[in-house]
């Protein structure tokens, strides 16, 4: 049985092009002249200038909320070290002295570094923070640097790092 | 003035033949030879004859020697290396083709007199259309029939080799 | 030769050859901020001389200078005289074709103010037609020089020693050399028609009597479509398919000899424009007005008649003429970004099967009608 390809049956009329043509020049003269004189359907953004609002989900560079008082509100429960598939989270726990008001929460992270290079920015390491301690909700992007180290980002810069709103409390009502 | 642009269109004519047939490269040689073409038209312009010039220039300068360009390009023919000396039969033939040919040039130079013809400025194209539907029918519908032979038989050809 | 007609003469020279290259370096915008509206985008806007943008204008003289800045490339194994002289060679047709182009009727400097009686086209002391060259066979040159152009896009290709260029050329070859029958053929039943083949003679028989297009509308799609393929745009963009051949026969040219390709093929775009004026919409021609004033005859008023000075009918043509050129190029752009390209073998038959038997029956059925008629 062999197989028969279909072709397009066109009638002389469609073959002549010309009436497809004008159609055809019918939609591109529409857009023309409906950019020109009409209302403008541009859809170009002059980028530098003028910058399109990004989504409120939009996982951005990390940072590492704080508490009230200004400490981390990470514990180093190296559950976000362990969740990154790009293994770009390194954390040095280190443990509260007795007698320190913060004595309950046993840890805190003494180093906390992110290499921004490695991330891929798959937000996991926010899905597996118990704490809400590490948030992607900042809007910003890497910014280009000179040297590959200055984008490992350390636990201070971390900290100091605010959301979109500026703000470094966490953004999450249930946390506070 | 016309004679100004006579000599300069004719010189550059000679020269350019001259190079057409000496230089190395393919590709010079047909750039050459298109040279050629032009100056011959613009003489031809000058006696008037216009729709000659025309013809001239839309015939060879326009399509043959785009066919030639073709054909240079697509054998992709390297420059000419000096070839081993030609037959002593080959180089005493053509020495008396070009004498006789010389000669015949001198006696038609020296014994015919020139008279600068003008052709009719207006109504060049008429005139010739004229002749052609005219007098010269038979000799024109000839010819087409030769080119109309010619195109067939190379179609008969090129259809074979599938 | 008095010097009246010399000054004249090489006064519209150059009027026309400024006005040329103006208009070709016009035509980078037109075409880059045309197509970007066709696609709702905005096009090049950013470029700024102080406050002023004019609508992305200023971007013609920021290309013309980063053009004549940027590096003169030429390959190490590539013939340096032939890869010179291909730029000049592909934009000399452009140039030299315009110089039959009749912009205007005759227009006679001694009697601007008073009402010209003799007729659009008449001799006189100060009067010089608008027009730089009356060829006795203005068509035949046109076609003639407009072949010549395929020896530049060849010489291109076969000198720059890239295997891009050389199909570009390969193809571009071809692909004129196919239309260019065509180009002529279609316009045999314009020359049966018209009796003629002055260009100045066309827009007056057209002048005196309908425009071209009426008499020969499969003429002048014929002719559109055999001229778009002889300026290589799209559907016929084939020598220069980016997508399958980089840029065809100028990939290895960059700087001034780039631009020369690129604003040969702009201006190219009015040259066609200028002819399909002149064969298929009247020229010069406005409809009603005479050279001495507005004739107007409906049936239901009677015949009218305005007198107008000789100044104001010569201005008036030659601005019909600019707007018909315009209206034309504005057409062939919006072809240009409306249709999608040809495949090679699409575009030969389109050139061999459709429109060559088709220009033929064109002929043969002007020929029967005309010789009916008389």
């Amino acid at each position: 049985m062999p197989y028969v390809v279909k072709r397009p049956e066109r009638d002389i009329w469609e073959q002549s092009y010309i009436p497809e043509t004008v159609r055809g020049m019918g939609v591109t003269l529409r857009h023309f002249f409906r950019n020109v004189i009409g209302r403008r359907d541009t859809v170009t953004i002059l980028y530098p200038e003028v910058q399109r609002p990004y989504p409120p989900r939009f996982r951005g560079l990390h940072r590492l909320t704080q508490r009230d008082d200004g400490s981390p509100r990470c514990t180093a429960c190296m559950c976000c070290q362990t969740a990154c598939p790009a293994e770009c989270i390194h954390i040095v726990a280190g443990s509260y002295p007795d007698g320190h008001p913060l004595a309950f929460v046993e840890k805190y992270p003494a180093e906390f570094w992110i290499d921004e290079l490695r991330c891929v920015f798959c937000g996991l390491c926010v899905e597996a923070c118990p704490c809400d301690a590490i948030r992607m909700d900042t809007g910003l992007h890497a910014r280009p640097v000179e040297a590959r180290p200055h984008l490992m980002y350390e636990r201070n810069l971390l900290l100091s790092i605010t959301d979109a709103k500026g703000d470094v409390l966490t953004a999450n009502p249930r946390k506070k | 003035m016309e004679l100004v642009v006579f000599y300069v269109a004719a010189a550059v004519a000679v020269v350019s033949a001259l190079v057409a047939v000496s230089h190395r490269s393919p590709v010079v040689n047909v750039l050459s030879l298109v040279v050629t073409f032009f100056c011959v038209a613009v003489n031809y312009a000058l006696l008037g004859a216009s729709f000659l010039a025309a013809a001239q220039i839309l015939v060879y300068a326009g399509a043959i020697m785009v066919l030639f360009l073709f054909v240079v390009m697509l054998l992709n023919a390297p420059s000419e290396q000096p070839t081993p000396e030609p037959r002593p039969v080959q180089r005493v033939a053509g020495l008396a083709l070009a004498a006789i040919t010389g000669a015949g040039a001198l006696f038609l130079l020296l014994a015919v007199r020139v008279t600068p013809g003008v052709a009719p400025i207006d109504g060049n194209a008429v005139a010739l259309g004229r002749l052609l539907v005219g007098p010269y029918l038979f000799a024109f519908e000839l010819i087409s029939v030769l080119l109309l032979a010619a195109l067939v038989g190379a179609l008969v050809l090129v259809k074979r080799k599938h | 030769m008095t010097t009246f007609f010399v000054v004249a003469t090489a006064a519209k020279l150059v009027l026309f050859l400024v006005g040329i290259i103006t208009c070709g370096a016009l035509m980078v915008w037109v075409e880059r901020r045309m197509s970007a509206m066709i696609q709702d985008r905005i096009g090049p806007v950013r470029a700024n001389a102080g406050p002023f943008r004019l609508w992305g204008l200023v971007h013609i003289a920021a290309d013309g200078l980063k053009m004549m800045i940027k590096e003169d490339f030429i390959p190490r194994r590539a013939d340096k005289l032939l890869h010179a002289l291909a730029p000049m060679l592909a934009i000399f047709p452009v140039l030299v074709t315009f110089a039959v182009v009749p912009f205007g009727p005759t227009i006679d400097f001694g009697h601007l103010g008073s009402v010209n009686h003799l007729g659009p086209l008449f001799e006189g002391r100060w009067a010089t037609t608008l027009q730089v060259a009356q060829v006795d066979v203005g068509l035949l040159f046109v076609l003639a020089i407009a072949g010549t152009g395929v020896v530049g896009a060849v010489i291109a290709g076969a000198a720059s020693d890239n295997r891009y260029s050389l199909l570009g050329s390969l193809r571009a070859a071809s692909q004129l050399v196919s239309y260019e029958v065509t180009l002529g053929l279609s316009l045999v039943g314009c020359v049966l028609v018209f009796g003629t083949l002055r260009l100045e003679d066309m827009v007056l028989w057209q002048h005196h009597h309908t425009w071209g297009v009426v008499v020969q509308p499969l003429g002048f799609v014929l002719f559109l479509a055999a001229a778009i393929a002889e300026s290589k745009r799209t559907p016929f963009d084939l020598p220069e398919g980016e997508s399958e051949i980089v840029a065809g026969y100028f990939v290895e040219y960059s700087g001034m000899k780039f631009a020369a390709f690129y604003l040969g093929e702009l201006m190219e775009i009015g040259v066609l424009a200028c002819f399909l004026a002149v064969f298929f919409f009247g020229g010069w021609d406005v409809p009603f007005l005479r050279a001495d004033g507005i004739h107007l005859s409906l049936p239901m008023l009677g015949a009218k008649f305005w007198a107008m000075p000789h100044w104001s009918v010569v201005l008036l043509q030659l601005g019909a003429f600019g707007l018909k050129v315009c209206g034309l190029i504005f057409l062939q752009m919006a072809i240009r970004w409306t249709l999608p390209r040809m495949r090679y073998d699409q575009l030969m038959e389109l050139g061999w099967k459709a429109i060559l038997p088709l220009s033929l029956a064109n002929v043969a059925v002007t020929a029967v009608v005309l010789h009916a008629l008389r």
